[in-house]
């Protein structure tokens, strides 16, 4: 069987298809079965390549030759000059915007990507359950270069120089926080990691824990030789079953490598590792409410001051890092702060996980450098909104963070304009909203998440959040007054001001930033009863159009509640009161005639 | 820390080997992402449908699990290398895809829809 040698890849992302791509296909197509090379060169769609104002992007293989701004017409030129005489052909390749010079890239090309994986470098390369693997792609040298050539202080110098910041949402700077945790004196200190993802639509920790486990390991070596601590312990939510496993896999290993345990690397330093399980409260990703847990109390925080890092795991000083944090550090001493601070912004270094989720095409796993904007993320990277419909806001940071909407697509993201914009980075959910979305309903399902997950402790949180989600509830089932909408937002900011942990005091944002930019929607729903993307069933109605209707009696039978009268061959009308619009009568009729109001 | 130095550089080159296929390695590798969302959307099954059919097929191959490569909406993803061409990402590889990846890329070098370009810096190239 003759096996093909030449693969033309065209790309199919969404805009490179409205760009004609798949004329192009169709013309590679025919072209190569008119010349007869079917046996020999085949063409193929592909995902999106990502660097779609270049598009349509066509890349040939096995040479890797790139090229961009392909037209239909250009087909047959590419296919006679690159796979018959097998030349390149230089107006269709990357020109260099500075030095105008054609680039012809047969080498991994690194120049148009918008994505840069630092905390996820291993992350679908290695085994995780291999440590082997990771000490191949430079696993543990960090740890080896911190304990053999540079002090304690040294490093958290690096650290700080670095600008790496909390990645747990805070955006607190981790070289800071390791430096005041050194400065306190105690017999024992500890270190941990919090990995009590709790965000809805939020898997990042949860990635980065089962794709590459040792680099949190080695992590948290380097922060208890720094800090002064020597035993490390892993809060991990048991409903992470799988990464649990691995990290118990890795754990194992690197003690068996002399990575963990007793005189590491012969250097006299000592650290081990211990895991706490979680039972999945959102409440213990706060690190005062994490740490009881870990003690065995229950998981409710306590006022701060005192930090962790003065008074925390069983009272002695501890500081606390998140998953995604651990993950950068390796990757920062092997090529230095520099390297590090030269990506991202101003105050925000480096790059950010994050959970691409809602109604985008790409749902995923992206890492992206600091300043990139949100059109990149959603229009690029994600590759639109599902279904062509319009997009209207992405809510990050979670059910403490706030929405964003196309006035921010522009904005650089980073901690600061994100906060600036009403919203904050958070641990790294974004979710999707599309026209479809009813904000007033989103909200409402990030206050019934914190009403559900509030531990109680204080009743700012415990009864306010409640009393929102009631207040949200009138809103939504088109009882509210518009005093409500007052009461709404001043109960908020009282939540807000008084509640005793970051869960209460950011448990109000959807509701704010909702009230501040789809106030209109608000108002409809407490005005007009109305609610325009049809998403609050209390709101609509179902309408049987006489004109339309034959009579069948079809949906009168269908209906579940008897809600539906009418004659044989009559007009059948829907009794309002009764109707629980569950839309089987809309379903069934054969003639159209029934329309939501 | 000369030894892990050392256990470094051994286990790189070979590691290299592995991805690169530089070394003259004529073995078939086969990546599956295996992080809960992959195994949750089958991704065990697919590495047993290509465990299965190498030893079947008696095609010398390597097949390895790995963490999340971050394309959920194409889970299972598998990425393959054959000796003396780039890696390559597959998403949507369910069973029936893994057995026509065999017939048709592995054996035919005929391309199977579904390629996920990657679209992401590493940062050892930097």
């Amino acid at each position: 069987m003759a096996k093909i040698k030449y693969h033309i890849l065209v790309c199919g992302g969404i805009s490179c298809h409205a760009s004609k791509s798949e004329d192009i296909l169709k013309n590679f197509q025919d072209l190569i079965k008119m010349k007869g090379l079917e046996n020999e060169v085949q063409v193929i769609r592909t995902g999106c390549f990502g660097f779609c104002e270049k598009g349509p992007i066509v890349k040939m293989m096995p040479d890797n030759t790139f090229y961009f701004q392909v037209k239909p017409e250009d087909c047959a030129e590419i296919l006679e000059e690159h796979i018959i005489k097998g030349k390149r052909v230089n107006h269709l390749l990357y020109r260099d915007p500075v030095t105008q010079e054609y680039k012809s890239d047969s080498q991994p090309i690194g120049f148009y990507k918008k994505q840069i994986r630092i905390a996820l470098r291993n992350c679908g390369f290695i085994n995780p359950e291999n440590i082997d693997e990771y000490i191949a792609r430079d696993g543990y040298q960090a740890l080896g270069k911190v304990l053999t050539e540079l002090t304690p202080e040294a490093t958290i110098e690096i650290l700080k120089k670095s600008g790496l910041r909390g990645r747990g949402g805070g955006g607190f700077p981790t070289g800071i926080k390791w430096e005041i945790t050194r400065a306190v004196k105690a017999d024992q200190k500890y270190v941990v990691c919090n990995a009590d993802e709790g965000d809805p639509g939020a898997f990042m920790d949860r990635s980065v824990l089962e794709g590459d486990p040792h680099s949190v390991l080695e992590a948290m070596a380097i922060n208890g030789y720094c800090t002064g601590a020597d035993k490390g312990v892993i809060y991990i939510r048991a409903e992470y079953p799988l990464a649990v496993e691995r990290l118990k896999i890795a754990m194992k290993q690197a003690r068996e490598y002399g990575l963990l345990g007793k005189d590491i690397l012969g250097t006299g330093f000592n650290f081990d590792i211990e895991i706490r399980y979680g039972a999945g409260a959102f409440v213990c990703g706060e690190e005062t409410a994490l740490i009881h847990s870990m003690e065995g109390l229950r998981g409710e925080p306590t006022v701060k001051p005192p930090f962790p890092s003065e008074s925390g795991f069983l009272g002695k000083p501890t500081n606390v890092n998140n998953v995604e944090t651990y993950a950068n550090i390796p990757a920062i001493f092997l090529k230095g702060a520099e390297w590090y601070a030269s990506i991202g912004t101003a105050k925000s270094k480096g790059t950010k996980v994050f959970a691409l989720a809602g109604k985008i095409n790409n749902v995923g796993l992206i890492e992206v450098p600091m300043g990139i904007t949100l059109r990149e993320i959603i229009f690029e990277i994600g590759g639109g909104i599902k279904n062509d419909r319009k997009f209207k806001a992405v809510q990050t940071g979670g059910p403490s963070g706030g929405m964003l909407t196309e006035k921010d697509l522009d904005t650089p993201i980073d901690y600061d304009n994100l906060i600036a914009a009403g919203s904050m980075m958070g641990s790294g959910g974004m979710i999707v909203m599309d026209e479809d979305d009813c904000m007033v309903a989103m909200a409402k399902f990030y206050l019934e998440f914190t009403v559900e997950e509030s531990c109680g402790k204080c009743s700012p949180c415990r009864i306010g959040n409640k009393r929102l989600f009631e207040m949200l509830e009138k809103v939504t089932q088109g009882h509210a007054v518009m005093e409500d909408l007052d009461k709404l937002r001043n109960l908020s900011f009282v939540i807000k001001d008084t509640s005793l942990c970051g869960l209460g005091q950011t448990s109000p944002n959807p509701v704010l930033s909702s009230l501040d930019n789809f106030y209109h929607e608000y108002l409809e729903h407490v005005g007009d009863k109305k609610c325009r993307s049809g998403s609050c069933k209390s709101l609509m109605q179902y309408i049987i159009n006489a004109e339309n209707c034959i009579g069948c009696t079809l949906c009168a039978r269908n209906c579940p509640v008897d809600a539906i009268a009418g004659e044989r061959k009559q007009a059948h009308l829907i009794d309002q009161e009764k109707c629980i619009k569950c839309g089987a009568c809309m379903e069934k009729c054969k003639f159209n005639a029934i329309f939501i109001k | 820390m000369a030894d892990l130095k050392k256990m470094q550089e051994n286990l790189c080159a070979k590691i290299d080997m592995r991805e690169n296929n530089n070394d003259g390695d004529t073995r078939i590798k086969v990546k599956i992402a295996m992080a809960t969302c992959g195994i949750a959307s089958g991704a065990k099954e697919v590495m047993e449908v290509f465990i299965e059919e190498f030893t079947k097929r008696n095609i010398d191959a390597v097949v390895t699990q790995t963490g999340c490569m971050g394309y959920c909406y194409a889970e299972p993803t598998v990425e393959i290398t054959k000796p003396g061409y780039e890696p390559i990402t597959f998403g949507y590889v369910d069973v029936k895809k893994a057995s026509k990846l065999i017939d048709k890329y592995i054996l035919n070098n005929e391309l199977v829809d579904g390629i996920i370009p990657v679209n992401y810096e590493k940062i050892d190239n930097k």
